[in-house]
This record gives C-alpha cells, structure tokens and sequence, in this order.
C-alpha cells in the first residue's frame, strides 16, 4: 500500500487524517477534536515542521506529487492546530460561540 | 507617553477639525435609519465589487448580491475586452437573469450571451437584447428598447467598482480622491494568490469597520494570540498609530508593527518562529519590483512602518503590508443589524511549500483575529440597541470611527434635503 506521505515522513502516518484539501475541513476537524487529540498531533507534527524547512523550500508546487501535496496539507492543519495549542487551551477561539468565517476562496493546493 | 508625534493642534482629531463629543450609535440599530442609508449611501456611491482577474477571458463573469443597494448585479468582460455591468433582471418579465441552483446565492462563469432560465430571452456581453422567444406574439415589441439596464462600471488598479445611481457624475479616480491617486502603481497584478473568507456578522455594518479602523482594541481583545510576557508589555504600552489622516469621505491610518524577525524569537509564537510569519505576514518579502512605495503607501515614511489601512467610504477597506502583500475587506449590508464579511488576502503566488504554509499562517492569523472581532461585534450591537447607553466617549485613536460614522449621517441628511426640495416644516433628526 503506497504510503500517504514522503519516505522521510513516515512516522506522521498515524495523523494522516490531517492531511485535509481545504481550510474549511482543516478547521472543522479541529473544532471537532479533543485538546488531547490536538496536542498528541501538535507534538508529533511540529518537530518535523521544524526540521523540515529545507525540504519545503525544495519542493515546488508546479505538479507537486500527491506524497508532497499530503505533507503540506498536513503541515496547513499543524498551522490551525498550533491556535489552540499555543494560545488558546481550547479548540475553539474563546468567546467566538457560533460565529464563523469561512474560507470560499483558496488556492488549489 | 507618546510614543509617535502628534500634529501641532494636540491630536489627531482637532488636526482634522473633527468633533470632540460623545457619539451616538443611533445610525447603527433601527432598520429605519438603514433604510434611508440604502438609498443615501449605497445607491449612491461607488462600490467596490471584485477584481479584474474574477474575469480572466472574453466573456468571463460574475454576479454580486447587492441587498444593501436593493439590486443583484452581473459584471462582465465583453468581446471588446471591455469590463461592464448590468442590473441582473431580465426585461421580459423580471426574472433574474444569472443563476444557479439559488436565486439569492453568487455565481460566475464564462459565456458568449445570457438567456433568461424562464423563456429563453437572449442579451449579448454587451447587454443588447438579441433573442425573443415567439418574437411575432409580442405586440410592437423593437428589441433595442429591451437590452439590459446598464451599472456605471469603472476599474482603478484592477479593483471593479460599480455605481448604482444612474445620474452619478463623479467619475472613479475622482471620487477615490488622494488615496487613490496615491496608491497608483502599486502593483496588485502580481498579487494572484487569492485566500477569500466570508462571514455573516450579527452586527450594523458601520460597527465592523469601526473595529478594524482602530487598533485601540488589539492589546487587550486580542491578547490571547501573543505569548504571555509580550502580551503585558503590548497591554501596558498601549497602541498608538503613525499618523491618521481624512480625505473627503475616506480615512487612512498608517501603523507600525509586525517587525521581522523579531528582536528576540521568544516574543513569538513557536508557529510563528518555525515558519518565519504571522499576522503581518511571511517575514521575507518577495519581491514585488516596487523601488519605493507609491506616495499614499508608509505616507511618513517611518522605519517601524508596518501596514496601512485605507477605509474607502463606504464599506472597502484596502490594507497594504509591509512585506508585499494585501488584504481587502468589505462589508454588505443585509439588514440593521447583520451583514456579510468578506476578507480576501493577496499573495505573490508562493514558489515552494515552505511559502504556501507561511501565506496559510497568515490568512489563518486573520481569521482567528477576525473571529475575536465579529462575536465582539453581536455583543455590541445587542447592548446598543437596549438603548440603556446612548453616548458613547471615544479617543484620539478611534478618530476614523467618528470620521466614518459623520460621514454616513451627511450621506443621509443631503439625501434626505434632495428628496425633499421645501424645507420640511419639523425637523426629523
């Protein structure tokens, strides 16, 4: 079975879930999980974003590979994610209740 | 402590000959007043609807919803290349012309001619009526007297903006006044990455602009989104901008902010730090082939500039940020008290992944802001219209907000005077 992310990435496979097209579905997931779920996911994601600048910048998005293509959108959830882990303690925005703002434009990857 | 010099008058406000006193919120929560707005305001004056890469080929187009100004409205790109607009009504008998699936819902597309759903009524890109169904039914029927109601449509650096009011005798650059003539040859073509979010805002229209026409509010509504020990000391140093200045009905201010990188990356969060961005934008500016910025553009031309704010009466605000990219905002009325946000970001198209994510945490920042703000905002609006508070104090650093808000009320008022040539034996306001 093809695996969803670059060799080098390979212990991110557990959070492949992540790996969304859209802001939209990126965001809904992190609303619908768990501070646990978005910590577990945070500690694993962000060391490798960390370490993983070099080959980003290498990687260019004129006919991205579908292995690439996962890997940034798993690292565009870790962007989102890093809200409520890093500042917020919550999924949510606080005080945001059941306002929205949603993305209906976006590039395709 | 003053931290940036004020003008010679003591502050921003009298430097503008601006009013002092309280303001009244009375214009933001009766469905009266925004009646008289629709007609005043936005029936009136020059709207930004899109830009002109919505409308890439011949015969390219797209509808905006236009509740505030009563009407639906299709834009186009000609055979002749020319961009137009047309009230989106067909002339037999008053179908909207350009839909899919949801009448009330935004569409776009590309076509050579528009034919009515309803009975197949044809009108060229340039709006003549081409086709009748069963023409010989009609009785004297001469299709030149049928070809779509045409929309005032001008472009100004690629920004679309329509005028609803057929007898406007102003033409764009001109009512854009200096900002528009000074923001000139900024180039926004090379800006095609596009990030659009929208959002509907419990809220008078009126009060989203006022939360994004001043910074006032940031060190503390948005105290959350800094590490700790920053956040204090941004609290305890307050916010004041560059400068504020008023050019007729327009408003710009100019802010200093988003330094990168950062003196100590510890001011920034771990996000941040790894991916060299945040709300200001990627840390590295692309190049955009700007030598120096258009005079309107840093107008101080302070070292610690970080952004300008440009609010285009009455509802386009145009932010310019240091690190060559742009974000626009909008805000359409549906009603007294709601209306439809639009923030869309403008990006040089990244060149590798490593620049996609530094572009995501910037539109990201914003939204998470942007959600800070709009809940903020059905919070106000809900306690304003108890009409327990009537006068409201406000400080040098929301001048713009009392700017915007006189400005509505002239709207109304001249209108008011217009449409009704005796002067009226009462007073209504």
């Amino acid at each position: 079975m093809a695996s969803t992310f670059p060799p080098d990435f390979a212990e991110l496979e557990p959070f492949a879930g992540w790996a969304l097209p859209t802001e939209r579905e990126r965001y809904a997931k992190r609303i619908a999980s768990t501070m646990d779920e978005l910590q577990a996911f945070y500690d694993a994601a962000f060391p490798r974003l960390e370490s993983a600048t070099p080959y980003l910048e290498q990687v260019e998005l004129d006919g991205i590979s579908d292995q690439d293509k996962h890997l940034l959108w798993l690292f565009c959830a870790l962007v989102t994610v890093a809200f409520p882990v890093e500042a917020w303690s919550q999924p949510r925005v606080p005080d945001s209740g059941a306002s929205s703002i949603d993305a209906v434009v976006e590039p395709a990857v | 402590m003053a931290h940036f010099p004020k003008p010679a008058e003591g502050s921003w406000t009298e430097h503008h000959k601006i009013d002092k006193s309280p303001l009244s919120y009375a214009d933001s929560i009766t469905p009266e007043h925004y009646e008289l707005e629709r007609d005043a305001i936005f029936r009136r004056t020059w709207l930004n609807v899109g830009r002109v890469e919505q409308l890439p080929r011949k015969g390219s187009y797209f509808t905006k919803e236009l509740d505030a100004a009563r009407t639906s409205i299709v834009v186009v790109r000609g055979m002749d290349g020319e961009v137009r607009a047309f009230h989106n009504v067909c002339r037999h008998r008053g179908n909207k012309l350009v839909w899919n699936d949801y009448p009330r819902e935004e569409t776009s597309g590309i076509c050579r001619q528009f034919t009515c759903k309803y009975h197949a009524w044809r009108y060229d890109l340039e709006g003549k009526l081409t086709f009748v169904q069963q023409e010989g039914e009609f009785f004297d029927l001469d299709k030149s007297d049928y070809g779509l109601v045409g929309v005032q449509a001008e472009v100004w650096e690629g920004f679309i903006f329509v005028n609803l009011d057929s007898e406007n005798r102003t033409p764009l650059r001109e009512y854009l006044g200096k900002y528009g003539k000074g923001i000139e040859g900024y180039p926004f073509d090379k800006l095609t990455q596009v990030h659009k979010y929208r959002a509907e805002i419990g809220s008078n229209w009126k009060l989203f602009i006022d939360a994004f026409a001043e910074f006032y509010h940031a060190p503390i509504l948005h105290a959350g989104q800094y590490m700790p020990e920053e956040a204090q000391k941004i609290k305890k140093y307050g916010y004041e901008a560059i400068a504020y200045d008023i050019d007729g009905p327009h408003g710009m201010v100019s802010s200093w902010g988003g330094i990168a990188p950062p003196h100590d990356q510890k001011m920034v969060k771990p996000i941040e730090r790894a991916l060299r961005s945040g709300l200001f934008g990627p840390w590295d500016a692309p190049d955009i082939g700007l030598d120096e910025w258009p005079p309107a553009v840093n107008p101080a031309r302070h070292p610690h500039w970080g952004m300008d704010s440009f609010v285009f009466f009455p509802n386009f605000m145009l932010l310019i940020w240091r690190p060559n990219w742009v974000l626009t905002y909008h805000y359409w009325p549906t009603s007294y008290n709601t209306h439809i946000f639009e923030g869309t970001a403008y990006f040089v198209p990244p060149k590798n992944a490593f620049q996609r994510l530094q572009q995501e945490l910037a539109v990201v920042s914003f939204k998470e802001y942007g959600l800070q703000d709009g809940n903020t905002l059905e919070a106000t609006q809900t306690m304003l219209e108890s009409r327990t508070v009537t006068e409201f104090p406000l400080n040098d650093q929301e001048v713009l907000l009392r700017h915007l808000h006189n400005t509505a009320n002239r709207y109304v008022r001249d209108h008011q005077r217009e449409q009704s040539p005796a002067p009226a034996a009462s007073a209504t306001s």
